[in-house]
């Protein structure tokens, strides 16, 4: 059923060559190539690669809806025995919608770059080095979204999160920033130990009826197989819900969850995102807001057969998500830094985006993906552009009054805040809208209308924030140092970028909208995303609502945003002492918020420092230096030493006679018994 | 004929002999001559065994031992004066460097 495409492999390609040959560059031949050579290179590659990208979806969309699907296939990655795991590339609905975003976004964020990134230049601190890893994380991205089976998708995980750590602490003369790219690597990493287990165990059962593989298309077209095996948890665990048999999909979901849950950033192990803005702004925008954390909500789409068969993962799935979309959201009403807000808005938005994908709306989160990718890497942008203006400030408390200083970024900037609050007509707003309707009507998931309205708060908290942050960033008096008139807007090469995302987060809903206001253009089939979709997701599609529930839905998340939106107007704009007399009214509880619930000082008591007592006590100082060190190793060489010194170095007395004794003795010896 | 046993004898003594000398005596140029009586008592063992069975293999052997020896002398001669040249001495217990 799969067309051949030799075009898929120059996607991920193409990233690879420039990264490839920057880093040659550097490492080896040891000579920078000049500015212009980088950006060419660069840029270059990531935007042929899109516009390979289209050529690949336009071949995809000639096909017939029901045969989408195009293979690339470069050669066999592992043999052994009755298993492989081929190199192969696989384009379908979900995997194209991806691609765009990934080299689209990407495109328009490497441009940014070049001017953003100009004191590196000037400086000569690693311009063509962050390109070059700009261009890996993109090749590795790619790999993760165009794999045809597991191992791809495995490698493409690890890479974009080497390329994360990479980035993170790019400017790693700096110890904080080092230790931010640490920590984002590391939390990763405890994720992809579940996700591991999550693929052996899928294996194992795959393999236990006679289908060894890991490639997508025969595990969905196989776990039929194995969808209604069951697992016995051990005594230990019976307080589990469900215990002591659970369903083994179940299981398998919990254990991908885990890893998606240190990839997207949520909770328990979204604690590395926000100090993740520790990096440069386009590294932000890039991995932290448009694809990187984007990878869980991709692999549970991906992973949808296995979701539909195991409804107790799926659950957790969409709880996971609500409860971390509304606890991330409190978390931002409080920060100043202008990144870190965007940051906890990321990890609520990708909350957002799990709720759907748990309740079974796979399609309305991969729009969610879409457009949040759209209007968070603007915003990211965006900010960074404000940062660059404010000459690297990114404290908001020294902000304020911004938007005739610098227009355009304002603009620019306010249309995102309005996409991201769900103001109506916007894409944000279509998407948001998909995402509480499939927590509406989710009934395989229990308590699905308090997961709703935990999404409707959390919308409002959301505009609030947002506006929040507008208004205290581009209206009021300015509160920084030095004068007003120093603040300029930035170069061309930073603002067009911002003006196609913005377009793009004003039409971008388009793609996607709902079929109610379809019918109300005249428009038969609007939802093409969704439609697009449906034949590479499982579960069931289309609304189980009829119209007039899903405009009153509609009509309460725009409430909620105007909510948001009055609020901070009384609190930012109108009286804005407000703020203070209600920060000092509620003590510690403004405290818990602003300082994140003390999350971090919790995990840095619990675990942090017990592990590194450990390591440095137990095995570094025991282990490694007292026994192995010492015991086996010295220990050994002086025990020889003592054998040696103390007995057996007096045979060599230097006296040819005695030596000549032991002959004659041996000689005798050996004729005699032979004689014998 | 002299009885062969009486040759084997006379052999085995002369091989003690140098034996002995060669461990216990501490003149390199005694332990040199001990070497030499050893491979003489050799000869001597052979050419009584050669002229018993009737063969002459044994002869040519110790034509054969004789230029060995004569070489060997040539050479342990030289080694011997070398090392009285460095340390005044034929004494092997002064040549014992190789130690611990």
């Amino acid at each position: 059923m799969a067309t051949d495409s030799g075009l898929l492999r120059w996607i991920p390609l193409l990233p690879l060559l420039a990264a490839t040959i920057h880093g040659v560059m550097l490492g080896l031949v040891r000579r920078t190539l000049p500015r212009g050579g980088v950006i060419a290179l660069s840029c270059g590659a990531v935007g042929l690669a899109f516009v390979v990208s289209l050529l690949a979806v336009f071949q995809l969309i000639a096909l017939p809806p029901g045969e989408r699907v195009l293979v690339d296939n470069l050669y066999t990655w592992i043999g052994a025995g009755k298993f492989s795991a081929e190199a192969s590339f696989l384009l379908d609905p979900i995997s194209a919608v991806m691609i765009l975003v990934v080299t689209g976004v990407g495109f328009l964020i490497h441009v940014y770059s070049i001017g953003y990134m100009d004191d590196d230049h000037r400086e000569d601190k690693g311009f063509q080095r962050f390109f070059c890893y700009l261009n890996l994380f993109t090749f590795s991205m790619l790999v993760l979204v165009l794999g045809d089976n597991l191992l791809m998708l495995f490698l493409g995980w690890e890479g974009v999160g080497l390329c994360s750590y990479l980035l993170i602490g790019f400017w790693y003369a700096d110890r904080w920033n080092a230790y931010c790219g640490s920590k984002a690597f590391i939390v990763n990493r405890i994720g992809d130990f579940g996700f591991l287990v999550g693929i052996f165990l899928l294996f194992a059962a795959m393999a236990s009826v006679g289908k060894p593989t890991v490639a997508y298309r025969d595990l969905a077209a196989s776990f039929h197989l194995i969808a209604d095996m069951t697992v016995t948890l051990p005594d230990w665990l019976g307080w589990l819900p469900g215990a002591p048999v659970w369903k083994l999909p179940t299981l398998i979901g919990l254990c991908f969850f885990v890893g998606a849950m240190g990839k997207s950033a949520q909770i328990p192990l979204y604690v590395w995102l926000p100090d993740a803005m520790a990096g440069p702004t386009p590294v932000s925008a890039l991995i932290h807001a448009a694809t990187m954390v984007t990878a869980g909500v991709y692999m549970v789409c991906r992973m949808s057969f296995l979701y539909e068969a195991a409804p107790g993962a799926a659950a957790l799935v969409a709880w996971t998500g609500g409860i971390t979309a509304l606890f991330a959201a409190t978390i931002g009403i409080a920060q100043t830094d202008i990144k870190k807000v965007l940051a906890y808005s990321t990890v609520s938005q990708l909350g957002y985006m799990f709720l759907a994908a748990g309740s079974g709306g796979y399609a309305p989160a991969m729009f969610h993906l879409m457009t949040h990718a759209f209007f968070k890497a603007l915003l990211f942008l965006g900010s960074g552009a404000v940062i660059l203006a404010m000459h690297h400030e990114q404290d908001t408390d020294k902000m304020g009054g911004l938007r005739h200083a610098i227009p355009r970024t304002w603009l620019v900037f306010l249309v995102g805040v309005l996409a991201i609050a769900g103001v109506p007509g916007l894409s944000g707003f279509f998407s948001k809208d998909e995402i509480l309707l499939s927590a509406y009507t989710a009934e395989k998931i229990p308590g699905h209308r308090v997961l709703w309205m935990m999404g409707v708060v959390t919308a409002a908290i959301t505009s609030f924030y947002m506006f929040r942050l507008y208004f205290r960033t581009f209206h009021g008096d300015f509160r920084g140092h030095g004068r007003l008139d120093k603040v300029h807007e930035p170069p061309s090469t930073v603002l067009t970028p911002l003006y196609v995302l913005a377009g793009l987060s004003i039409f971008g809903g388009l793609a996607g909208l709902p079929q109610i206001y379809g019918d109300w253009l005249g428009v038969k089939d609007s939802n093409s995303l969704a439609n697009f979709l449906s034949p590479a997701l499982a579960g069931h599609h289309g609304h189980a609502v009829d119209h007039a529930t899903e405009l009153q839905l509609a009509a309460l998340a725009v409430l909620a945003a105007a909510v948001g939106f009055a609020l901070a107007w009384i609190l930012y704009v109108q009286s804005p002492e407000l703020p203070r007399r209600i920060r000092e009214s509620l003590g510690i509880v403004f405290r818990a918020v602003r300082d994140k619930y003390w999350v971090d000082e919790i995990y840095d008591a619990l675990l942090v420092r017990p592990l590194v007592w450990i390591s440095d006590r137990v095995l570094f100082r025991a282990v490694d230096q007292g026994l192995v060190d010492g015991a086996l190793v010295n220990g050994s060489a002086r025990t020889v030493q003592a054998f040696a010194a103390r007995g057996l170095k007096y045979a060599q007395s230097g006296f040819a006679q005695s030596y000549l004794v032991l002959m004659v003795v041996g000689t005798i010896a050996i004729v005699g018994w032979l004689v014998r | 004929m002299i009885p062969l046993h009486h040759v084997i004898a006379l052999s085995a003594a002369l091989f003690g002999i140098g034996t002995i000398g060669a461990l216990t005596r501490r003149n390199l140029i005694v332990i040199l001559m001990s070497v030499e009586l050893m491979l003489n008592a050799v000869n001597l063992a052979l050419i009584g065994f050669s002229r018993a069975w009737g063969d002459t293999t044994g002869h040519i052997f110790v034509l054969m031992v004789i230029v060995v020896a004569a070489a060997e002398v040539a050479v342990g001669l030289g080694i011997v004066i070398s090392l009285f040249r460095n340390r005044a001495s034929v004494n092997v217990e002064d040549v014992s460097l190789l130690k611990w």
